[in-house]
């Protein structure tokens, strides 16, 4: 058995639409160990939910197409899955909380029964009793009192709302949990109490986590490593120390530019000019290179591959070849 | 140093099916000439509510706000129209303020045409203006004839800025400008705005949920819960010693991008509660460590602890945190 839990290889995702293939994600390589957190952080547009969703094998086809690449959860490849199987996977191994609680709960359902769905899917032998009460447990355990049962989603605020997503992903006590944005349409104190549950939920069951988001704050008071994505490729990848303390990738320097400081009094943001290239035509070489500040002719015309650095910390930019390992075999 | 703007126990009540939500609760500031006046606090805390009752967008249930010594509620609308040329409003969504059928030119053409600082026919002149207003906005001349839905969000907010400063207003009420965007485009938006203030001599009330970008671009920074203000204070000196158990615990609650600082968080119990009929007292008392039954029992006041450091907490009134 390998030591990883989750081992994305070589993935690369198009979508087909009428203005030309959009290159959405281009030989992403991941891995997540039992219990480790990943941060996947990038921009609109960058490719994170397509790689989320990707693992889930939920790319809306058409447009959407996998083109290559290997997805081993706990070494089965799951791109290799007929359909059926592939369901028992998403709910019960592999769960997702959605981005915007407003609109991924069934408006008409309420929120108790949403949750014993799940429950009901995975554990048919299950009796109807013992299935509310593992849903109402569910409740209780992410902080909703379990006298609320029978209430729809539009009697919750957006923290319960995404309480309740959350109780709902991990209903199936999965081993790997995929957040897409779990708080970024709620507000900082919201955000901090249930960034807080899902880290208390995820230790008690060891489990291994996605977290996509924007903001380079909760990644680092929430994960282990972190992959920095730009027009579709993890552009650095590394331990959450290194990538914070030592950063290899202009993008992800920009990245830490752009955000203002709580301690230091800047006069300035230290922007990155320009935006994200057009996907459907991405430049030849290096996809950053338009809005690089080191960029050199090379980069306009040859594409960099994701160096790695002797302790591990991957960057793709031809700027640390030099301090690339080389690896034998 | 002029005072541009004073505000003075604004509200703004709004009548629902359950009785009275007290969107804004007396709130009194005042701005000088070319400064930036934050204004920070969580969804549904009154802070957009507010600055449009300054711009009278919402008629003000009740209180006063004088721009440059005029007392704007008592204006009629036609007075209230010149004087708009003067106040403007930058809005959040980039995606929803803007009409879809209005070329860049057409959008930022409008207000002169309104405003009757150009004639409708006057071809030439509103073109040599709305280029000169896209320049300054760092627009592209090409982008003149493009419709919205063929920009992304950062141009957008930079028409929404053009809109805004192309009838060369005094002070702008800026509405969570880069709420919607990306931090590599906020932080774009961001300088854009700090320059023209400094070249245009504007004044900003800026709108925000993002205590980072708050400190980054005020003066001082007002904190509001519940339609009530409970802090003010220059910016440096809010971050570096909160006074109000709700700004601390707001503070407290950002996630610092630094994996040697973990957070440590102060724990607020609970949600936000209705701001529909309120009752008497500090409306944070149900979620604040510190809280009496005295939190209660009467009306908060705004006093100053400490020299431009204003607060409204009983319990630091008295001296007991």
């Amino acid at each position: 058995m390998s030591e990883f839990l989750l081992e994305v290889k070589d993935l690369s995702i198009i979508y087909a639409t009428e203005d030309g293939v959009v290159q959405a994600l281009t030989h992403a390589n991941v891995t997540l160990r039992q219990g480790e957190t990943l941060g996947l952080v990038g921009e609109t547009g960058a490719g994170k939910t397509t790689l989320a969703r990707g693992i889930m094998r939920l790319i809306p086809d058409p447009p959407g197409k996998i083109v290559s690449g290997q997805i081993l959860f706990d070494g089965t490849d799951l791109l290799r899955l007929p359909a059926k199987e592939m369901r028992k996977y998403r709910g019960r191994q592999i769960s997702m909380i959605f981005q915007d609680p407003m609109t991924s709960l069934n408006p008409v359902m309420t929120v108790g029964d949403q949750i014993r769905e799940v429950i009901m899917t995975h554990h048919p032998e299950m009796s109807r009793q013992d299935t509310k009460k593992h849903a109402e447990n569910m409740m209780e355990m992410v902080g909703i009192t379990s006298t609320r049962y029978g209430d729809y989603p539009h009697q919750f605020s957006g923290g319960m709302k995404q309480r309740v997503v959350i109780a709902i992903a991990l209903a199936g006590e999965p081993r790997l949990l995929i957040a897409d944005e779990p708080t970024t349409a709620l507000d900082v104190t919201i955000q901090a109490q249930v960034l807080e549950m899902i880290h208390a939920l995820k230790r008690k069951s060891n489990t291994a986590m996605l977290l996509i988001t924007h903001d380079l704050g909760v990644v680092a008071q929430n994960c282990d490593s972190v992959a920095i994505i730009y027009a579709g490729e993890i552009v650095e990848y590394g331990t959450l120390r290194q990538v914070y303390k030592n950063v290899l990738h202009p993008y992800t320097e920009g990245l830490f530019g752009s955000v203002p400081s709580l301690e230091a009094n800047a006069q300035r943001l230290a922007a990155i000019e320009g935006m994200m290239p057009d996907p459907t035509a991405l430049p030849k070489g290096c996809k950053f290179v338009d809005r690089c500040k080191y960029a050199t002719d090379r980069c306009r015309t040859e594409s960099p591959r994701l160096l790695e650095m002797e302790d591990g910390h991957k960057a793709r930019c031809f700027r640390y070849e030099d301090r690339e390992v080389k690896r034998h075999g | 140093m002029a005072e541009i703007l004073r505000v003075e126990h604004l509200q703004k009540y709004f009548p629902v099916p359950d009785g009275m939500l007290h969107a804004v609760d007396d709130v009194s500031f005042t701005i000088h000439a070319g400064k930036t006046l934050g204004v920070v606090g969580e969804s549904g805390c009154g802070k957009s509510t507010m600055g449009r009752a300054i711009l009278r967008l919402h008629e003000p249930t009740g209180g006063k706000v004088f721009f440059q010594g005029r007392d704007v509620l008592a204006l009629s609308a036609q007075e209230m129209k010149e004087l708009r040329r003067e106040m403007q409003i930058i809005f959040q969504d980039p995606f929803a303020s803007l009409n879809p059928r209005m070329t860049v030119s057409e959008a930022i053409a409008a207000p002169l045409i309104v405003q009757k600082l150009y004639n409708r026919r006057d071809k030439e002149g509103i073109n040599k203006r709305v280029r000169e207003i896209m320049d300054m906005a760092g627009l592209a001349q090409r982008l003149i004839n493009t419709y919205p839905h063929e920009l992304d969000g950062g141009r957008r907010q930079r028409i929404g800025i053009a809109r805004a400063l192309a009838l060369n207003p005094k002070f702008v009420v800026c509405d969570e400008p880069v709420s919607a965007l990306d931090v590599s485009i906020q932080a774009q938006i961001l300088n854009l705005m700090q320059d023209l203030q400094d070249e245009l001599d504007l004044t900003y009330l800026f709108i925000t949920h993002d205590l980072s970008v708050v400190k980054y671009i005020s003066n001082d920074i007002l904190v509001m819960y519940l339609g009530q203000m409970v802090e003010k204070a220059p910016a440096e000196k809010l971050f570096e010693k909160p006074m109000h158990p709700y700004t601390q615990a707001l503070l407290s609650a950002i996630p610092v991008p630094d994996p040697d600082r973990p957070m440590s968080r102060i724990t607020m119990k609970g949600e936000i509660t209705s701001p529909v009929n309120p009752e008497k007292g500090c409306r944070f008392a149900k979620r604040c460590p510190h809280a009496t039954a005295a939190c209660t029992q009467q009306d908060m006041k705004l006093t100053e602890q400490e020299p431009g450091h204003f607060v409204t907490c009983l319990r630091l009134q008295r001296g007991e945190l």
